[in-house]
């Protein structure tokens, strides 16, 4: 057992999104987290890695076992690819020049190593993020959108690595919009949002609602 | 934990960092002095240690809000909060690293500056002694202060007004320790409370830092 997530409810900045959700995950298996914007998908990542509290019910977890990457990248500009993930290996233990070159490898950063984070692109950016994943053993991934500005072939390589992952017995819970192959399951949010003592004017705004200020709006009501 | 001091230091280091900017603002501060109150030796000297200590204060100052600000926008603080290292440990590191690169450099420039502002031969050794002692509390109330801002868009003001409070009693004790050491007093008693300020606030800043980035995190 990886985790076990029991009649969890969260939300963020004091309103609910969604309640009730109980899911196990076990070695080898990975969970989709799906669902409309605002429906609570990186809230639930956060609660998850022990970010944000939880509004209701229970996380059980071993320790040491999860690896949280969440929307921004966690590089330094000013540093090269090598330097930023030799800092995360030493953050997590283990900064030996093979971990690190496997790492780089594995993500096709090899020829990238030297380059100042600031020269990389986008999608170069993101795997570098996600050579992290490679740095550490902890087995349980909780990624935010992992494949967000890769191209095809590298959405093909970080699926290759996350299946490899699952086989060796680790797990991963990952939102993201669009389909990543390896998940062995899928969880729709929307089936679970919070019901809400609300008019049907201030519902038929959330279709619209992007930020901050529908959310007040909504808090008002409470 | 050596590896985030490593990389803070690494970074300030680099172009854009705030390693050269504490460092000129003292220099400017300190050479402006004779400037704006005139050259008599005697007269600055008299004022000396408080000057001295005033600019390594606000020179300190600038540099805070860069502790867990740049980390929170790209997204590192939450890699680091869900890191093996306790959020207790990296306030401590950060603290560290940031004594390294500001505190520690400013009392190895404060000697020079002190010769500018015609501060007694004898007093420069405690001088030094006090801002080596003494700008560890700066950097570790200052860590506390960006931690309980570290959400807060232009939270610099707010910054300065949270932590210059806190900076008070380090000033009193550390321009006294020079004052009284150019004057031929015993300097020694307010040189042991600047110490003890400053490990009492590595004792127990860590984890009121670490309480207000668990709450800024969610």
């Amino acid at each position: 057992m990886l985790i076990e997530v029991d009649n969890l409810a969260g939300g963020r900045a004091g309103l609910q999104l969604f309640d009730g959700l109980s899911f196990t995950l076990r070695p080898g298996e990975a969970l989709r987290i799906s669902g409309p914007n605002g429906t609570g998908k990186s809230t639930l990542l956060r609660i998850l890695a022990g970010l944000t509290p939880a509004m209701g019910g229970a996380i059980r977890m071993p320790p040491e076992t999860l690896l949280y990457t969440g929307h921004g990248d966690g590089l330094k500009s000013a540093l090269s690819t090598r330097e930023n993930l030799a800092f995360w290996a030493g953050l997590y233990g283990d900064a030996s020049e093979h971990t690190l070159s496997h790492a780089l490898e594995r993500f096709d950063l090899t020829g990238l190593a030297e380059r100042r984070i600031a020269e990389l692109s986008a999608g170069q950016r993101r795997r570098a993020s996600l050579a992290r994943l490679a740095l550490s053993a902890r087995p349980l991934w909780f990624l935010d959108e992992p494949t967000t500005s890769l191209d095809p072939a590298q959405s093909a390589r970080f699926e290759a690595i996350l299946a490899a992952h699952l086989i060796a017995g680790g797990g991963a819970i990952i939102a993201s919009h669009l389909e990543v192959a390896p998940c062995t399951a899928e969880l729709d949010l929307s089936d679970y949002q919070a019901r809400r003592a609300l008019p049907d004017d201030l519902f038929a705004m959330e279709d619209i609602a992007v930020d901050a200020a529908p959310v007040q709006t909504r808090r008002g009501t409470l | 934990m050596i590896a985030l001091v490593k990389r803070d230091l690494i970074l300030a280091l680099r172009a854009g960092g705030g390693f050269g900017l504490a460092l000129a603002f003292y220099l400017i501060l300190v050479s402006l002095v004779p400037l704006a109150v005139g050259p008599e030796t005697g007269r600055l000297a008299e004022i000396a240690p408080g000057i001295l200590w005033l600019g390594a204060l606000l020179a300190n100052l600038l540099s805070l809000d860069r502790i867990f600000q740049l980390d929170w926008e790209d997204g590192a603080l939450e890699g680091l909060a869900t890191a093996p290292l306790p959020l207790e440990g990296i306030a401590l590191a950060k603290a560290l690293a940031h004594w390294l690169s500001v505190g520690l450099p400013l009392a190895v420039l404060a000697p020079v500056l002190a010769v500018l502002l015609n501060l007694p031969g004898a007093a420069i050794p405690w001088l030094v002694a006090a801002l080596v002692l003494g700008t560890p509390a700066l950097s570790m109330i200052g860590t506390f202060g960006a931690a309980l801002t570290v959400g807060v868009k232009r939270g610099g003001l707010l910054l300065s007004l949270l932590v210059l409070p806190l900076y008070v009693p380090s000033l009193i004790f550390g321009a006294l320790t020079v004052a009284r050491a150019a004057t031929e007093q015993d300097p020694l008693p307010s040189l042991a409370l600047v110490a003890g300020l400053s490990m009492a606030s590595w004792a127990g800043l860590p984890f009121a830092a670490a309480g207000a980035l668990r709450i800024n995190l969610r």
